[in-house]
């Protein structure tokens, strides 16, 4: 098996090869970096490659580790019980699987996305060591066990928001995805716009990568705001040459809220530009 | 032979475990990669290190690694006449004289052979090992005329070298003596919980009991969800010396936010004075006046206050003694007013303890706080956790 770029998505040489080590060796992966630099749509893309079923599970500063293996509907229980259903004498009717559990029984070895797992409370990754290392869990209300019938490929990311235990971490690989150089930028914005002029990309990529340079922004703007602004400008109809003029000479930026998206961004770039 | 280089790991402050290293001598048997340098160094990366921060340690330790590995490689393995035709093509008749100087090639290449076996370790500069950049005759970018060139460029190393060598990564290096995480699982111990807000937890206990009374009839009851009830007033002191400990200050901060869903926070310069801010970026348009913290919040909230407290003694003890401002009431008496309201409260100080006793004004801070302050650090939050309880 190996994981390459597609015509949709492009990864780094790092990158497929963390990626296929995580496949050959069942072990989840952890991916970070910068928003926006397509960790999310990886594991989407991973997918599709090897026509696996897609489970996503997000993770927000309330999920419990419980809910992704399953839950109790007690309440459905007891309205059933009230209209005397005989459903109710069946425990296993009320038991509602999780997406861990989704993913340990499908048919087809599944790609399991975990998104922003940094997001939940700081003891939630600790919570699922023991059913990411065993691949299985026990239901408590039934008896029964779960066990996965193939290992799935879980790809986990996280924001950096908080740091996870390292307990976690070395049951899991790592990849950090780097901002990509200009070279697999340009790649990236062919594969979503074949048809695009090579000036206005050369001069669209000049002007990103020298807002991205300067210092003290607030969030620096990534892949998919680049990508937002180019077809803004495609709409609007920019020239390179107005692009290339405002490199010689800058003032207002063209449809810099596409890039940047906070008022104290847009102003430091105003200002730096008048310092000129 | 890797057993050393996870010792190299280990020597340069990478916490590996036996498991992970375990895992990647699997992925080598199983045969992931293959027989490039380049493969590898990412398939150990992805492998034995979990944080993009200790990536430039990971680059250096891989350097010394394969640099030694290399060069065992070199005093086993070259084979003579690989060395010695080319060598003999590049030579000039002029070159060829000076070499008899040292006693002709065997000799060079014997004397060669037994330098690398004595040296252990890279060389660099130098007149008699084997390395860069010095005058002994065996080196590489050496000035020697009729030197052997070791692992210059073309060498099978150089493609691999690229990408360690780059340490891109060094930024991002940092002390890992003050993680989030050990602030977050230190101000657990001071959490309180309480039910508090809407109720959308099917309280199952109460459910049954009160079914049970109705004979039967289905009585659903409802709790809150338990939620940390203990609240928190941040105030921090922005800007000036602080400068130097923001890094410090925002973990602290992101580590609270996690913890307490009750936290308010307010900035304030050197000193609180009669008002603080709530936005930095718009510190004179957010304007709140202290006299309204100590209205709006109740006395259960615990008070944080983070600052180095280093300031002119005058800034906290009389009027008119701000560096902003003309405030008509010292610093003193409105932090006075402030531990009057807030019980639990306590200071804490990114400076390091031992240079506290050169700041008189550090002195003023402690005694007005009755003894609360602690230094930002793991143990000084512990501590401060005792006086928040």
């Amino acid at each position: 098996m190996s994981f390459k770029s597609t015509e949709r998505y492009i990864v780094s040489d790092g990158l497929s090869q963390a990626v296929n080590a995580a496949v050959t060796l069942e072990k989840p992966l952890l991916l970070k970096g910068e928003p926006g630099t397509g960790k999310t749509r990886l594991a989407m893309e991973l997918a599709e490659t090897l026509e696996a079923p897609f489970l996503q599970w997000n993770i927000k500063s309330t999920t419990k580790a419980q809910q992704g293996l399953y839950e109790y509907d007690a309440v459905s229980r007891l309205r059933d019980s009230q209209l005397g259903s005989e459903k109710v004498h069946d425990i296993s009717n009320y038991i509602k699987p999780g997406k861990l559990w989704q993913a340990f029984t499908a048919d087809k070895r599944p790609v399991l996305l975990i998104d922003e797992i940094d997001k939940a409370d700081i003891e939630f990754p600790n919570d699922l060591l023991q059913e990411l290392d065993q691949m299985a869990f026990h239901v408590y209300e039934t008896g029964e066990q779960v066990e996965a019938k193939q290992r799935p490929i879980v790809i986990i990311t996280s924001n950096n928001e908080k740091t996870l235990p390292d307990a976690f971490l070395r049951r899991c690989f790592f990849h950090y995805i780097q901002f990509p150089d200009e070279t697999t930028l340009s790649e990236i914005v062919h594969v979503h716009y074949p048809n695009l002029q090579p000036r206005l990309l050369d001069e669209a990529l000049a002007v990103f990568f020298g807002v991205r340079s300067i210092s003290g922004l607030k969030k620096k703007p990534s892949t998919s705001e680049l990508l937002d602004w180019i077809r803004l400008l495609l709409t609007e109809d920019i020239s390179p040459e107005q692009l290339a003029e405002y490199r010689e000479r800058p003032s207002m930026l063209p449809l810099a809220g596409a890039l940047l998206k906070h008022e104290q961004d847009i102003e430091l770039i105003e200002r730096a530009s008048r310092a000129y | 032979m890797l057993t050393e280089f996870y010792f190299t790991l280990r020597k340069h402050g990478l916490k590996t475990s036996i498991t992970e290293y375990l895992t990647l001598l699997e992925a080598l048997e199983r045969g992931v990669i293959w027989g490039s340098i380049d493969d590898f160094y990412q398939l150990s990366r992805v492998m034995l290190v979990k944080d993009e921060r200790y990536f430039d340690r990971f680059d250096r330790a891989f350097a010394e690694y394969i640099d030694k590995v290399s060069e065992v490689d070199v005093a086993e393995q070259i084979p003579e006449d690989w060395l010695n035709n080319p060598l003999m093509r590049e030579l000039s008749e002029q070159d060829k004289q000076k070499l008899n100087q040292l006693g002709g090639l065997d000799e060079l290449m014997k004397a060669f052979k037994e330098r690398l076996k004595e040296q252990q370790s890279r060389h660099q500069g130098g007149n008699k090992w084997i390395g860069t950049g010095g005058t002994s005759p065996f080196g590489a970018y050496g000035y020697h005329p009729n030197g052997i060139r070791i692992g210059q460029d073309g060498n099978r190393n150089r493609s691999a070298a690229k990408v360690w060598d780059k340490r891109q990564f060094r930024d991002l290096d940092e002390d890992a003596a003050l993680e989030q995480r050990s602030y977050q699982l230190a101000l657990r111990s001071l959490r309180q919980f309480a039910r508090a807000g809407a109720q959308t937890e099917l309280d199952l206990d109460e459910t049954i009991r009160a079914t049970s009374k109705k004979g039967g009839l289905l009585d659903l009851q409802w709790q809150a969800e338990r939620h940390n009830a203990v609240n928190v007033l941040l105030l921090l002191d922005i800007g000036g010396s602080m400068d130097d400990h923001i890094y410090q200050v925002e973990q602290l901060f992101t580590a609270l936010k996690g913890e307490f869903h009750n936290l308010e926070r307010f900035y304030f310069h050197n000193c609180v004075y009669e008002g603080v801010w709530h936005d930095n970026a718009r510190r004179r348009s957010s304007f709140v006046s202290t006299e309204s913290l100590i209205k709006r919040f109740g006395e259960d909230y615990r008070l944080i206050i983070v600052g180095d407290a280093t300031m002119g003694p005058y800034e906290i003890a009389f009027s008119g003694g701000s560096v902003e401002h003309w405030n008509e009431e010292p610093g003193k008496v409105w932090l006075e007013r402030l531990l009057a309201r807030f019980e639990r409260a306590v200071w804490l100080n990114p400076q390091a303890q031992q240079h506290w006793k050169y700041y008189p004004s550090i002195h003023l801070i402690k005694e007005i706080m009755s003894n609360r302050m602690e230094t930002l650090t793991l143990a000084g939050i512990q501590q401060a956790i005792e006086h928040l309880r």
